[in-house]
C-alpha cells in the first residue's frame, strides 16, 4: 500500500484531517476546487459558542497547511477520474483549471486586484459584496495567488471573440484587432499573467482517501413564499456572517443590502427549508438553532438600539454550553423569542413585511422588518452525486455520503480505503466536524501503521531466521 | 363548440351575476356552455378524511354526468373547481374507493372526466391571442388587481393550474382585456372562507388587509374566480360600520370580458354589488349603433 492520503475539499474537516497525517510524518494531496483553503468556515465571522474570532482560529491552520512539507495542495482543482489498482492503491488524475496566472512567479502582491476595472457579485460574499474580476477569495487567502474569471475578463472575451472570428480581424483605421484591457498585465510587477493557460492535469498515486466535500446553504429561489430570493433585504444566513465579519464587504458594520442602512428592525427565520418534508428537506440542519442565536446577539451588540426577532419551530441547542447560550440571547441581549413559522415574506415600500404565528399566545404577528435573515437548510454539495461515483461510495436519499455504518463506524464508507468526514455527511458545527476529520485522519493512519507494523514484524522474523 | 357546464349552488342563487357574465362571454367566443341535467350541489368542500367514500359520493355523481355529457366539465366557481378537480385525481389514483362508490350508486363513473375551470379553457384552448382579437373595447386605464385567493390554485400539485406563489393566469386574461394588471402582496391570501358564518370578524380584518394593500398598489377595482372570495371582500364593505377604507369595486374576470368584447349590459351581472362597479365602465361602455 501507497503510504500517501488524498483528501477531497479543503474545507475545515479536510483541513484538520490533512494537518492530521501530515503531521504524523505521510504525505497528503489536498484538493480544493475554489481558488483559497478554509470552505465556509472562512466566511463566517465569529463561531458560537465562545465568539472566537472565525478567521483568527482558522488563520493558522490556514497557512500550516499551505506551507507543511508534508501537504501538497492543488487548489482550483478537482479530481477528474481514478483507477484503483489490484492492491488497492488509488492513481488520481486531477485537473487544475487554467488561473491565467502563473503562480510559481505571482509574489501575491495585489497589486493586479487593485488595477482591475471591473467588479461582478461575489459568491464568497453571498451577493452581499463584490470582487474584482481578477480575485482572490480574501485577503487572508491561502494560497494568496489570484485567479481571472475568464467569464467576466475583457481582454479573455475579446481576445477569444477576435480568434472566433466573432469580430472583425482588422478596425475601423485598419490595424488588426487586439484584445481590450489587460490592465493586470500592465500592472503586474513580476510578468505573472498568462493568457494562454488552459487545463493541467497532475497525476498523483496514493494509498487512501477523504472525501470532506462539505455543504451548501438551500437555496432562496426555492423559497417563493419568502420571496424567492428577489428581495434584497432577505439574505440568508451566511450572507449575514459576512456583514459581520471584520473582513467583510462592510467591515463588520450591519447594513443592509438595498439603501446600506443600519437595520433597526431584523427577524431572524429558523428552519427556512429545513424539516419541511413537503417543499425543503425532511431532516433538521442542526447548526441553525446556534448559529441564529449567535448571530442575533452580534447583531445586539453591534446596534444596541436595535431590535431582534427570531421565528422558532423549537430550539435545539444540544452541545456543551449550547443552551445556555441562547439563553443568553433571550435573557441578556433581549432578543425576542417567537414560537412559530413565518407563513409569508413580502415587501412594501422600504420595509419587508413578515407575517407569522406566535404559537405560544395563539396569535398572528406581522413585523415590519428592515433585514430578514433567512436560516436556509444546510443541503449536500450539488456535485456530491458525482464524486461519490468516482470513489463507490453511496449516498442517501438526500444526498449525503452513507456511511458503513452510521452507529458504530460513522467515518468509513463501504468503498475499502475510503473514508468521509464533515458536513459531507450530514449537517454539523465546526467542532463536531473537527472531531470526525481528525477521526477519519487516524482511520487512515492506523492503515498505514499497520502495514508499518506487519513490515516490522516480518523484518524481525527474517532477521531471526537470518541470525 | 359546446362544452358541459356546472354551475353550481352559488352561481345559480347569490352570484348569478358571474353565471350570467360568464354564459354570455362563453357565447361570444363560441363556445357554448351545455348545463349538465339534473346537478345538485358538489360537496363544496374536498372532504380530508381519506377514509370515507360517502362524503365523495356528490362530486362523483357531478363526474358520471359530465361523463353522460362527453366527458369533460367546465365550471366558474373556483370551490366547485377546487372539489371536482380534486376528487377527478383521487379517484383516479384510488380505484378502490371508486369502485365502493359505484356500488352504492349504480351508476358506474369509469374515473376518466377531465373538469377544467374556465380561466384553464381560455388559456389552453381558446388561447389569450384570440380573446385579445375578440376585445372590441379594450379596458385601457382600468387599473385591476387580480385576487386569486386560495382555492383556484392549491394544493398546487394536485390542482396543476398555476404557481400559488406566483400566479399568472388571472394576470394574463386580463392583459387581454387591455387592463393596466397591478400585483399587490395579498394576491394569493386567504379571504376566510366559510368563518363569513361562523366567525365573521375574522375575514372581515381579512378584507381590510387586503383591500387596503390592493388600493395602496393602485388598483381601482379586485378581480376573482371565486364567489366566496367576491362575497368576503364586497359584502361587508356596506354592511360593517367603521370601515376605514375607500370602497373599492369587487367584479369576477367574466364581467370584466363581457365589458371589454362590448356585451350589452344586461349580461353583464353587476346589479348585486354592494359596491357598484358600472361607473368604472362609463368610459368603456359599447356606443349603440
Ligand atoms: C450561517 C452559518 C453560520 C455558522 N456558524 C457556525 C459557528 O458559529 N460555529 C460552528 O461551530 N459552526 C458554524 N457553522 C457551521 C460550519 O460552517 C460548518 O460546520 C463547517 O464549516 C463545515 O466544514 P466542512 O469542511 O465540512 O465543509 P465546507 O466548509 O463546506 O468545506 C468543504 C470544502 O470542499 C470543497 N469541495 C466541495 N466539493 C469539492 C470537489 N468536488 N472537489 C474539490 N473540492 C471540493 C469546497 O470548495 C470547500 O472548500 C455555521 C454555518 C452557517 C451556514
Ligand atoms: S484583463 Fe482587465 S478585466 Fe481581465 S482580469 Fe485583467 S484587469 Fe481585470
Ligand atoms: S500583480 Fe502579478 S504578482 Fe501581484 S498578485 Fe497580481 S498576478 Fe500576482
Amino acid at each position: 500500500m501507497i503510504e500517501r492520503a488524498l483528501v477531497v475539499g479543503a474545507g475545515i474537516a479536510g483541513i484538520q484531517a490533512a494537518l492530521d497525517i501530515a503531521n504524523s510524518g505521510y504525505e497528503v494531496i489536498l484538493v480544493e476546487r475554489e481558488p483559497s483553503i478554509g470552505g465556509h468556515m472562512a466566511q463566517l465571522s465569529e463561531t458560537f459558542p465562545t465568539l472566537d474570532c472565525s478567521q483568527c482560529i482558522l488563520t493558522p491552520r490556514t497557512v500550516e497547511t499551505g506551507k507543511h512539507e508534508n501537504i501538497r495542495l492543488y487548489t482550483y482543482s478537482e479530481i477528474d477520474s481514478i483507477q484503483q489498482d489490484e492492491n488497492g492503491d488509488f492513481t488520481v488524475r486531477i485537473r487544475r483549471k487554467p488561473a491565467y496566472v502563473d503562480w510559481d512567479i505571482c509574489t501575491g502582491c495585489g497589486v493586479c486586484q487593485e488595477k482591475c476595472p471591473f467588479k461582478v457579485e461575489s459568491l464568497f460574499e453571498r451577493g452581499v459584496g463584490t470582487r474584482k474580476v481578477i480575485y482572490t477569495l480574501s485577503p487572508q487567502a491561502v494560497p494568496n495567488k489570484p485567479v481571472i474569471d475568464a467569464e467576466n475578463c475583457r481582454y479573455l472575451q475579446s481576445k477569444w471573440d477576435i480568434e472566433a472570428g466573432r469580430v472583425p480581424a482588422v478596425d475601423a483605421k485598419g490595424n488588426p484587432a487586439k484584445p481590450k484591457c489587460g490592465a493586470c498585465e500592465k500592472f503586474c510587477p513580476t510578468g505573472a499573467i498568462q493568457w494562454d493557460q488552459t487545463d493541467t492535469f497532475f497525476e498523483e498515486k496514493v494509498g487512501a482517501v477523504i472525501l470532506a466535500t462539505g455543504y451548501d446553504l438551500f437555496p432562496q429561489s426555492r423559497l417563493p413564499e419568502y420571496g424567492g430570493g428577489k428581495i434584497p433585504d432577505v439574505i440568508d444566513g451566511l450572507a449575514f456572517e459576512r456583514l459581520l465579519a471584520a473582513s467583510g464587504p462592510t467591515a463588520g458594520k450591519i447594513l443592509r443590502p438595498s439603501d446600506g442602512k443600519p437595520p433597526l428592525e431584523v427577524v431572524f427565520v429558523q428552519c427556512s427549508g429545513s424539516r419541511d418534508p413537503e417543499r425543503g428537506v425532511p431532516y433538521c440542519s442542526k447548526i441553525c438553532c446556534m448559529y441564529t442565536a449567535k448571530q442575533a446577539i452580534l447583531y445586539k451588540h453591534r446596534l444596541p438600539q436595535g431590535q431582534a426577532y427570531v421565528f422558532y419551530i423549537d430550539v435545539r441547542a444540544g452541545g456543551k454550553g449550547y443552551e445556555e447560550f441562547v439563553n443568553r440571547a433571550m435573557e441578556e441581549d433581549g432578543v425576542i423569542y417567537l414560537r412559530g413559522k413565518v407563513s409569508k415574506l413580502f415587501r412594501e415600500g422600504d420595509k419587508v413585511i413578515v407575517k407569522g404565528v406566535d404559537t405560544l399566545s395563539n396569535r398572528t404577528v406581522e413585523i415590519a422588518a428592515d433585514l430578514v435573515v433567512l436560516a436556509t437548510a444546510v443541503i449536500p454539495r450539488a456535485t456530491n452525486p458525482q464524486v461519490a461515483a468516482l470513489f463507490g461510495v453511496p449516498c442517501d436519499e438526500n444526498g449525503f455520503y452513507c456511511a458503513a455504518n452510521e452507529e458504530l463506524d460513522p467515518v468509513l464508507s463501504i468503498a475499502p480505503r475510503v473514508f468521509m468526514a464533515g458536513t459531507a455527511l450530514g449537517p454539523k458545527d465546526i467542532p463536531e466536524t473537527v472531531a470526525q476529520a481528525s477521526g477519519a485522519a487516524a482511520k487512515v493512519l492506523s492503515l498505514f501503521q499497520k502495514q508499518r507494523h506487519a513490515q516490522s514484524q516480518a523484518q524481525g522474523v527474517l532477521e531471526a531466521v537470518g541470525d | 363548440m359546446a362544452i358541459p357546464y356546472f354551475p353550481g349552488c352559488t352561481l345559480s342563487t347569490k352570484a348569478s351575476g358571474y353565471d350570467r357574465s360568464g354564459r354570455a362571454v362563453a357565447q361570444a367566443l363560441g363556445l357554448e356552455f351545455q348545463e349538465l341535467p339534473d346537478w345538485q350541489c358538489c360537496g363544496a368542500t374536498f372532504p380530508l378524511s381519506t377514509d370515507n367514500a360517502m362524503t365523495l359520493i356528490a362530486p362523483t355523481r357531478l363526474l358520471r354526468q359530465a361523463q353522460e355529457a362527453g366527458g369533460q366539465m367546465t365550471t366558474l366557481c373556483a370551490i366547485c373547481f377546487h372539489v371536482l378537480r380534486r376528487t377527478q385525481n383521487f379517484l383516479q389514483e384510488h380505484t378502490d374507493v371508486l369502485e365502493r362508490i359505484n356500488w352504492f350508486t349504480e351508476e358506474p363513473y369509469l374515473g376518466q372526466v377531465r373538469v377544467t375551470h374556465f380561466l384553464e379553457l381560455l388559456r389552453d384552448q381558446l388561447t389569450w391571442e384570440t380573446l385579445r382579437a375578440n376585445v372590441s373595447q379594450p379596458l385601457k386605464g382600468l387599473r385591476v388587481a387580480p385576487y386569486y385567493g386560495c382555492l383556484l390554485l392549491r394544493p398546487p400539485a394536485e390542482i396543476q393550474l398555476d404557481d400559488p406563489d406566483d400566479p399568472h393566469i388571472l394576470h394574463e386574461c386580463l392583459e387581454a382585456l387591455g387592463c393596466e394588471v397591478i400585483t399587490f402582496p395579498y394576491q394569493s391570501e386567504c379571504c376566510g372562507s366559510y368563518l363569513a358564518v361562523s366567525k365573521p370578524t375574522v375575514p372581515q380584518q381579512l378584507a381590510q388587509d387586503i383591500l387596503a394593500s390592493a388600493q395602496h398598489h393602485g388598483a381601482q377595482a379586485l378581480v376573482t374566480a371565486c364567489p366566496l372570495c367576491q362575497y368576503n371582500l364586497d359584502y361587508p364593505q356596506q354592511s360593517v360600520r367603521g370601515w376605514a377604507i375607500k370602497p373599492l369595486p369587487v367584479l369576477y374576470f367574466t364581467q370584466l370580458m363581457a365589458v371589454a368584447l362590448g356585451l350589452p349590459e344586461q349580461v353583464w351581472g353587476m346589479e348585486g354589488h354592494s359596491v357598484d362597479p358600472r361607473p368604472l365602465f362609463e368610459p368603456y361602455r359599447a356606443t349603440v349603433a
